[in-house]
């Protein structure tokens, strides 16, 4: 059956690969074969990379607000004179590129949600691409990733509505962390790390989309996520571990998920849709949708 | 939630909910119609969906899903030119569905041959629905396994026609739900099972008398 504590997982991949773990079971969870569990991996990864493609830095969202910062981050990258520097920026590009697909009605996987779809591709391209990966060491990633997303799912949420956007884009980030460090050679121990460092430095964000819609701020933040997943990476390679362990830390994001205002999960109320400018625009989607 | 409710769907943007949700619901509206694309569909949004389904698409992805397209379909923004084509016709209106799941919407459709469905289904979140209500009576399916609705006479009998026709024919039942409206009025019998139902199954209980209608989707 799917792992509901990441102490659980880490006691199964003691003698195992922690992909060769997910897969497993995986295939007790739905019945499913290796085969056929791998395959329709393979399909979503395959997805993943023809999303990319799709991007279109000439489309606007329904508001008016989303599209184009893809291309202009690409284009200063391009100058070669980032802060962060080439490789970071392009991630960053990236996370943006697909938050705008998204928003701009074009085929994005969810992971785990529409308005987190940024993050996961974000981390996963540029490093295929700069470490020179097939595919298929992706999708043992992409096994990597979903468990992480399975135990916050079962211990807290990956729904804004239910615990804000340290639900979406917490849960995104983590699950990114944790698929690089698997990645780049970490064990099953400093894949929980990497999740729960990226998970407590995304606790407390709110779910304050502008008009309800996922625009403002979702598509930006898929780039914050992204960034908090490779810091959380790295420090986990390094060998630093959470003080508190991980499955207290998902606890405490139910808990500060639950104790979070509904204003500020996904109601369109407050946080960033409460200000002025979001309460016009608000106003405004309002009227549109009274014609 | 298994590790593909987490992992996709691959789908067309903004909103899993709102969007491909959406294109579901309108996809299994017209499974369940069992004619192709209709010739008219009358859908009104209740909810969430009525106050921002606009932004999010929902009414295009709600057409998209009646035209047969799928949720990774990029048509989807273009369905309304995409429906006039196909000469179907449509409405959007708003409604109060109290008690309902805040993402809901009924639709009424006519088909060509004036076979006519209503259904009213909810967006569960993740892109899942759930069809809340068939033809006025209550339900409670997804359409993910292979679901047999019977219609009929609330009167003896009936379900011990369908499930020994159903042993007959070797198809094991998953889940069975009943409902009907008043005592001896209409009745329900919604039964998902572990593979179709073959064709004469379905034909022979058509032919049953006090049942009035059949409907088989099988998974997709």
């Amino acid at each position: 059956m799917a792992y509901e504590s990441l102490g659980e997982l880490q006691n199964a991949c003691r003698h195992h690969d922690i992909f060769e773990a997910v897969l497993e079971s995986d295939c007790v969870d739905r019945g499913v074969t290796r085969e056929q569990s791998l395959t329709q991996m393979r399909a979503l990864y395959g997805a993943i990379r023809r999303s990319k493609e799709g991007y279109d830095p000439a489309l606007r969202s329904h508001s008016g607000m989303v599209g184009g910062d893809g291309a202009k981050m690409r284009e200063y990258v391009a100058k070669g004179k980032t802060i962060c520097g080439e490789y970071i920026g392009g991630v960053i590009a990236q996370a943006i590129e697909m938050g705008e697909s998204n928003a701009c009605m074009k085929c994005i996987v969810a992971a785990p949600t529409a308005g987190s779809c940024g993050v996961l591709p974000a981390v996963l391209l540029p490093y295929q691409r700069r470490e020179n990966l097939p595919d298929e060491t992706m999708v043992k990633a992409m096994y990597v990733a979903g468990v992480i997303g399975q135990v916050i799912a079962s211990n807290a949420s990956i729904a804004g509505a239910a615990g804000g956007c340290q639900a979406e884009i917490g849960t995104a980030s983590a699950m990114g962390a944790a698929a690089l460090c698997y990645l780049a050679g970490g064990n099953a121990e400093a894949v929980c790390h990497a999740a729960t460092l990226a998970i407590k430095s995304m606790l407390g964000l709110v779910c304050d989309p502008i008009a309800g819609l996922v625009e403002v701020p979702c598509v930006k933040r898929n780039a914050a996520g992204a960034m908090i997943a490779m810091s959380s990476a790295d420090m986990a390679l390094a060998g630093i571990r959470s003080a508190v362990p991980p499955d207290e830390v998902i606890l405490a994001m139910r808990e500060v998920g639950e104790k979070m205002d509904v204003s500020l999960k996904e109601t369109g109320i407050g946080g960033i849709a409460g200000t002025p400018f979001g309460q016009k625009i608000a106003e405004q989607m309002n009227l549109e949708e009274e014609d | 939630m298994n590790l593909f409710d987490i992992l996709g769907p691959v789908m067309v943007g903004p909103s899993s909910s709102h969007t491909a949700g959406a294109v579901r619901i309108g996809r299994i509206a017209r499974r369940l119609l069992g004619e192709g694309t209709p010739m008219r569909a009358d859908i009104a949004l209740s909810g969430s969906f009525a106050a921002t389904g606009h932004g999010h698409g929902t009414d295009r992805a709600i057409i998209a899903g009646l035209l047969g397209m799928n949720t990774d379909d990029e048509r989807i923004s273009d369905s309304f030119a995409h429906a006039h084509e196909a000469g179907m016709a449509y409405t959007f209106s708003r409604v109060k569905l109290p008690g309902e799941h805040p993402n809901t919407a009924r639709l009424e459709l006519t088909a060509h041959s004036g076979k006519t469905l209503s259904i009213i289904a909810a967006s569960l979140g993740g892109g899942r629905i759930m069809v809340r209500e068939m033809n006025g009576l209550r339900a409670n399916f997804s359409g993910d396994l292979p679901t047999l609705i019977v219609q009929n006479l609330d009167q003896p009998g009936h379900v011990s026609d369908v499930t020994s026709m159903l042993s007959h024919k070797g198809v094991n039942i998953a889940t069975m739900q009943l409902y009907r409206d008043h005592p001896g009025g209409n009745a329900v019998m919604i039964i998902e099972t572990d593979k179709a139902v073959p064709a004469e199954g379905i034909r022979w209980l058509e032919r049953s008398e006090g049942i009035t209608r059949v409907t088989f989707i099988d998974a997709e």
